[in-house]
Order: C-alpha cells, then structure tokens, then sequence
C-alpha cells in the first residue's frame, strides 16, 4: 500500500475479481433456481435395477454395481496418493508422546466402540444405511485416536501388513472384475446369484484400505519436530 | 423456493466465497483450506438437488457420486499439505 499506483491497481484488479465472481454466483444461482423441481434423475432407473443387484441399499448397489468401475478408480486414487505421500514426505515419522489423560481415557473407551460401529455399518451398508467408506473412515478415525492417546511407540509404515491392508481394496476389486470378465459377460459384471457375497468381499476390502489409507494420510501429514522449533514456531514465522 | 434449492444455493456461495479465497489467500495452507470448502460446496449441491422430487428416496446416483468425491478430496488435501511441507523443509520461502 505504500505505493500509490499499485495501491489503485491491486484495488481495481481485485473490484474486477469480484464482480466476475458475483457474476459466476448469479449464473449458477440462476441455473440452480431454474432447475425443474421434480425432477426425479435417475432414481426411477436404480430403483428398477434394484432388485436385479441382490441388495437393498440403493446407494451402496451404485457405488459396488452400477458404478462400481467409478468406485474402483477411486480406490486406486486413495492409493496412489498414499504412494505419492510418501514419495513425497521427508524424514523418519514422528513418534507421537502426547501423554494425554484424557485422550488415553477416551481411547480406552471409544476405540472398542468405534471398532464395533464400523464392523456395523459395514455389515448393514448392503441392505441399509452405512458402507464401505463410512466404516472405513470411523476405522480410521479409531486409528487416529490411538496413535494420538497411545504409548508413544514408534510408528513404522513400512510393515508388509500395513501395506498389504492398504492395496487390498483395489486388488479385490481388480480379482472381481478380471473375475467378471471370465464368469459373466464384462469387467467388474456380477453373476446374477452370489452378487451380494461378491460386493460384501469389496466392501470389506475396500473398508481396510481407506481406514488404513486415512491414518496413513495422517500421518505422513505430521512433520517431525525439529530441534529447538516446533511446527507451530515454523507456522507463525510464515504470516 | 423449496428447501433443497435453498441448501443449493448456499452451496453455490460457499463455492463462489471459497473461489475468492483460493485466488486471494498467499498462504498456500490457507487456499487448500479454501478449496475444501469449495468441494463442501459442491457436494451440497449435489446432494441437495438430489432430492427435488418431493415425497419420494433422494436420487442415489450423487449421494454415490458425493462419496466418492470425499475420498479424493480427503486425498488431494493430504496430498497438498505434504506438498507444503516439502516446500517448507526444502525452504522455498512460503
């Protein structure tokens, strides 16, 4: 702000920002607004499809059927953005001491519980609300929990069970479909009977590798703490 | 105007709000932030418009699509503050 006629500039091309931005805003008001009110999208097409997928929930038969090529992809971006996370970060992880009264004593009571929700909504996901990705993430969040309010051990991501979990998603959805190629007609195509076993074996494959994924995500996020500056201390310095 | 348009709506601004916010924010911290709730944003849209046809199961088709959008959010944000992070320790001056 010191000089004048940047000032006026930097003013003037952010005025600019804005109405294009109110402009944007009015346009995809409008199209919201003038959108038909009942319309029904493709609910009448699931719902007729329904019964020939062998569950209940018209959400979760998307996600395993109708769809289930959107699904897999999804899986293979989870893991690629682990592999690249870790690519990416730089030193050791960080050992996590944070010696929490509180957290200790809610993960002693929680974590059995969120254990038992999530094998819950996966088991009810095919027929009733809940899924893959919804067990998955309270898994996660389990995991969490107890990395935060644990004994401070180490962690080591580099255990082969660790990344079997987290490529077990995707390799049971790569074996169905190759599966779907020789048994049915297609990739990722069901037979007709034994449909709900196959998308019970996605699901919990796929509940495994997002929970395992998430907690890897969190903790290839955390910084190791460097001698004398803490990741808050580095945070400041930035404003 | 029903109650979805109108949770549309507020989707469509916090997408727009959010849109100044990736453009105007230095701190790149901050425009991942900004981005995240450009995502929240979309997803209520559409989850939002999939239930106008009043009376009748929301349309399954984007609750589908809003799950799957979650994920890749979650790993693009995870993905980008590594990202920052690897910047800082290589000191790129952020």
């Amino acid at each position: 702000m010191s000089d004048g006629r940047a000032g006026t500039l930097r003013r003037l091309s952010h005025a600019a920002l804005v109405l294009l931005i109110t402009l944007i805003f009015v346009g995809l008001a409008l199209t919201v607004i003038a959108l038909p009110p009942d319309a029904a999208g493709l609910s009448d097409d699931v719902n007729t499809e329904l019964a020939r997928s062998g569950i209940r929930n018209p959400v979760s038969a998307t996600l395993l059927d109708f769809r289930s090529y959107d699904t897999l992809l999804e899986i293979a971006v989870l893991l690629l953005a682990v592999v690249a996370i870790r690519s990416i970060r730089r030193g050791g992880l960080p050992t996590i001491r944070t010696g929490d009264e509180i957290l200790a004593f809610f993960g002693r009571v929680l974590i059995p519980v969120m254990i038992l929700i999530a094998g819950y909504l996966l088991m009810a996901g095919l027929d009733a609300s809940g899924g893959a990705f919804q067990a998955g993430a309270i898994l996660a969040a389990a995991g969490v929990l107890l990395i935060l309010a644990g004994p401070g051990v180490p962690l080591r991501d580099e255990a082969l069970p660790i990344r079997i979990g987290l490529a077990v998603g995707l390799c049971a959805f790569v074996a169905v479909g190759v599966a779907g190629m020789l048994v049915a007609n297609a990739f990722l195509d069901y037979p007709q009977r034994g449909a709900s076993d196959v998308m019970l074996l996605l699901e919990v494959g796929v509940t495994v590798s997002v929970a395992l994924a998430l907690v890897d995500m969190f903790v290839g996020v955390l910084r190791r703490r460097e001698s004398g500056s803490t990741t808050r201390a580095t945070d400041r310095k930035e404003q | 105007m029903t109650a979805p348009g109108l949770y549309a709506l507020v989707g469509v601004a916090l997408f727009c709000m959010s849109l100044h916010a990736v453009i105007v924010t230095e701190s790149p911290l901050r425009k991942v932030l900004a981005v995240n709730v450009m995502s929240s944003g979309v997803f209520l849209v559409l989850v939002a418009l999939a239930r106008r046809a009043p009376g009748t199961l929301p349309d399954p088709v984007p609750h589908a699509m809003v799950i799957t959008g979650i994920v890749v959010a979650v790993s693009a944000t995870a993905l980008a503050i590594v990202l920052i992070n690897r910047l800082r320790a290589d000191g790129e001056g952020l």
